[in-house]
């Protein structure tokens, strides 16, 4: 069995990896992909913390989120298609006005 | 020694995909980047006994939220050249510090860090029944209950909500 310790530093990489790409890239689509990633990366820990521990509820939890990224998915994307139809643009750089 | 092999392939494609999603230029490319890293991650639910998250994992991920990512992509055009003009010119070598500083902190912790993995139950689970259907579905409705109904509440709000954005017309053009 491959020591849990070594599938959280898989997952603490990907976290990296997409705060990394959160934080550096401008366009909304990709900022919200590197959300999707930063989310599996806490997914894959709580699973393994689970069979580490053998406890089921940490399946359990994973679940949820999975739930809710897909409802977060959802709202976002709509977001995004809404400022685009009026702005023409998915870069938050030019997004910087509160007004509409 | 199978699992082992199977986790370095799966966590290389995992990383390489996440990698495609943060380089890649094109939208379109960042996708399959995901998609890739999803797939990878699944196995490793598998490979862990979870395996009725894994299905959920692909059939919700790979499935459903790729496929709305893709035709949002479609939508707004993948051919838009992203604005590389700096706005926050210190804000990327921040980045890049920030990153190697948590990489080598993940990196300690896994090297030198003393993990004491301590069963939450008293309770074995069984290695064949560790993450099938029945075995997540019962904390599911007995301790998660409430946590079950909320997120059918939330998501039926997220539907009704991307609806009325989706549907959602400036006053005037309206009027006009």
């Amino acid at each position: 069995m491959v020591d849990p310790s070594w599938y959280m530093t898989l997952a603490a990489v990907l976290f990296v990896i997409g705060a990394l790409g959160m934080l550096s890239r401008r366009n909304a689509l990709v900022m919200f992909m590197c959300i999707e990633l930063m989310l599996n990366a806490v997914n894959l820990t709580l699973i393994s913390a689970g069979r580490a521990m053998n406890d089921l509820n940490g399946q359990v939890a994973t679940f949820f989120i999975l739930v809710v990224a897909a409802a977060e998915v959802v709202v976002g994307l709509a977001i995004i298609v809404a400022i685009f139809r009026r702005r023409s643009t998915a870069s938050v750089d030019e997004l910087n006005e509160m007004s509409g | 020694m199978v699992e082992t092999i199977i986790f370095v392939l799966m966590g290389l494609a995992a990383i390489a995909g996440a990698i495609t999603v943060v380089m890649a230029r094109n939208p379109v490319y960042s996708a399959i980047g995901l998609l890739g890293t999803l797939f990878a991650v699944a196995v490793l639910y598998v490979l862990q006994l979870a395996h009725f998250v894994a299905a959920v994992q692909v059939i919700v991920y790979a499935g459903a939220v790729l496929t709305l990512f893709l035709f949002v992509i479609m939508l707004i055009g993948v051919d838009k050249e992203e604005n590389r003009e700096e706005n926050l010119r210190f804000q990327r070598p921040v980045v890049g510090v920030l990153a190697g500083v948590i990489v080598v902190m993940a990196a300690a912790l896994t090297a030198f860090g003393d993990f004491d993995w301590v069963p939450a139950s008293g309770a074995v689970i069984p290695e064949v029944t560790n993450g099938t259907i029945q075995a997540v579905a019962e904390p599911l409705f007995t301790d998660w209950v409430l946590a079950f109904e909320a997120t059918a509440l939330l998501l039926t709000i997220a539907a009704a909500g991307a609806i009325a954005l989706a549907h959602y017309r400036r006053r005037e053009s309206t009027d006009g």
